[in-house]
């Protein structure tokens, strides 16, 4: 095995950056913030003693059981909304023939564009002043402006806007690799199109619409800036929870712990499908 | 069936790509309300007269280009060194950071630099801003070179190897070349993600390394403004531009 030790000297230098890297960069801050958040808040916003667990303890306070609980309903909707656009766009898609591409990258091209860009084209539509009520005060259908802007709704659109791709690319992947037979089969046997969509492919899609919802769900359950733009601070979700302790309340052991639990909240999704994934496999 | 189907396909780009059409035409409006008052281009001259927005700009220009070559470069070794034996912890981590909510990673990474300032004599700037990118880059190019890398032929490399190539070699002048469109599609990806970051970088960005992103949430915070829309508008135009170049380098 005189060459293989050849590679694996190879293999270890290649390693190397990403490996430094990785662990000054993601782990060690990682590590810092599980420590920060096992500490006690001092005087000015500064770190202190003694070591405690109170800071979790906090995080089952009523006040932010109801931004985590918000969150879940958030990125929930958001992902449901998403299958409900993105399955029948990505069956599109696969059935479009030879402008399939073309489709295809009319989903992915939003993904390219700024995401910064994307929310502030939503402003700009929605705000008191923005395209929609300035058009529907020109035409004499309101008086004053509607709220369209700071409230849930604007949130949860946004998050759809921003993930939908997400939703579409894996569903595209099941469907293309689906045999057009079995479709054909349900039909000599006699099922309509839509029953046969719903009984024959629509199962058959399962591992794509499960990889979809995880890669909506997972971003918009810690989402910052989509809900602290189109939220407008009335739409508090984990990830501004986090971004509020770091500057304005400055209790970064609060903060950390709320980090911490998003993490291990991400993790355990991850982990669950992972496994449901295997199962599947087998 | 088709006919439904066709026409939700339609509402959902329409809803898609509608709002940013929307933005981009009113960059050209006269007037600085959103009311449609004739076309003009002074929007545009109005970006480049401004000097705090050149400097953002040049700032994310500088950050960009120099954490994607760090980023590529550390991305492709990694892949490959992977894709010769895989290595559980470095690939966990690297997926751990893709699901990482940068809301987290921001706060991380601000906790790391503020707590190296105790024993470091720095301070946040271009640097860490930097360093940050890189680290949420690597991820995203490892990914797309693995995936370059699934197609390629472990045979060729033993060719190389059999005609006296040494195994540096055979990566150098046989695998890397192969490649090539799978690493420039990986820069061009790791060059949009960290131009576009806003949320990661306002953590570790100091007071004299503000990003473009940086200066549009401000502008976009203090209210509607077609200088917003003109940027915008370029923006979406550099990067179409930048998937247009990766599309034809990926099929050529």
């Amino acid at each position: 095995m005189k060459p293989a030790s050849g590679w694996d000297r190879l293999r270890a230098w290649f390693l190397l950056p990403a490996r430094i890297w990785m662990a000054a960069l993601f782990a060690a801050p990682f590590a810092i913030v599980i420590v920060y958040s096992l500490l006690t808040r001092g005087a000015y916003g500064g770190l202190g003693q003694p070591w405690t667990l109170e800071n979790y303890q906090r995080l089952f306070d009523p006040l932010y059981l109801e931004i985590v609980l918000r969150s879940f309903l958030m990125a929930a909707a958001t992902t449901a909304v998403c299958l409900v656009l993105g399955f029948p766009l990505a069956l599109f898609i696969t059935r479009a023939g030879p402008r399939k591409n073309l489709y295809l990258q009319l989903v992915i091209l939003p993904f390219w564009t700024s995401f910064l860009v994307r929310l502030y084209a939503w402003l700009f539509l929605l705000r008191d002043t923005g395209l929609i009520n300035t058009a529907l005060q020109h035409l004499g259908l309101i008086h004053d402006p509607l709220p369209l802007l700071y409230n849930n709704g604007a949130v949860l659109l946004g998050l759809v806007y921003g993930y939908l791709p997400f939703m579409v690319l894996p569903i595209y992947a099941t469907l293309e690799r689906l045999d057009p037979a079995l479709e054909e089969a349900a039909a000599d046997l006699g099922a309509k199109p839509w029953p046969a969509l719903l009984h024959v492919v629509l199962p058959l899609t399962a591992p794509g619409l499960r990889a979809g919802s995880i890669l909506v769900f997972i971003p918009a359950l810690g989402a910052y800036l989509t809900p602290d733009l189109l939220g407008g601070g009335r739409t508090v979700m984990i990830g501004n929870l986090v971004q509020n302790q770091f500057t304005t309340a400055r209790d970064w052991p609060f903060g950390a712990a709320i980090s911490v639990g998003l993490m291990a909240l991400v993790g355990l999704i991850v982990l669950l499908m992972l496994r449901s994934e295997s199962e599947t496999l087998v | 069936m088709k006919r439904s189907l066709a026409i939700f396909a339609a509402a959902v780009y329409l809803f898609l790509h509608l709002p940013l059409a929307v933005l981009a035409i009113f960059s050209f409006n006269s007037s600085r309300f959103t009311v449609w008052q004739g076309f003009s281009l002074h929007w545009y001259a109005a970006i480049f007269q401004d000097p705090q927005l050149a400097e953002s700009a040049w700032n994310s220009v500088v950050i960009a280009l120099v954490a994607t070559i760090l980023s590529t470069a550390a991305g492709t070794l990694c892949a490959y060194g992977l894709w010769k034996r895989g290595s559980k912890l470095l690939s966990g981590s690297l997926y751990l950071s893709l699901v990482t909510p940068e809301i987290v990673m921001g706060i991380s990474l601000l906790a790391l630099f503020q707590w190296s300032f105790r024993w470091l004599h720095w301070r946040l700037g271009l640097h860490t801003v930097i360093l940050a990118h890189v680290a949420f880059s690597i991820a995203y190019v490892v990914i797309v070179v693995a995936a370059r890398l699934r197609t390629f032929s472990p045979a060729l490399e033993e060719a190389a190897l059999d005609l006296g190539a040494t195994e540096w070699q055979a990566f150098r002048y046989v695998t890397l070349p192969a490649l090539l469109p799978g690493i420039i599609a990986a820069a061009l990806l790791a060059l949009t993600v960290s131009f576009d970051d806003y949320v990661i970088t306002s953590m570790v960005a100091g007071v004299d390394s503000e990003t473009l992103p940086m200066v549009i949430y401000a502008m976009a915070r203090r209210g509607s403004s077609p200088v917003i829309n003109a940027i915008s508008a370029l923006i979406v135009v550099f990067f179409g531009a930048l998937v247009l170049i990766s599309e034809r380098v990926r099929e050529s």
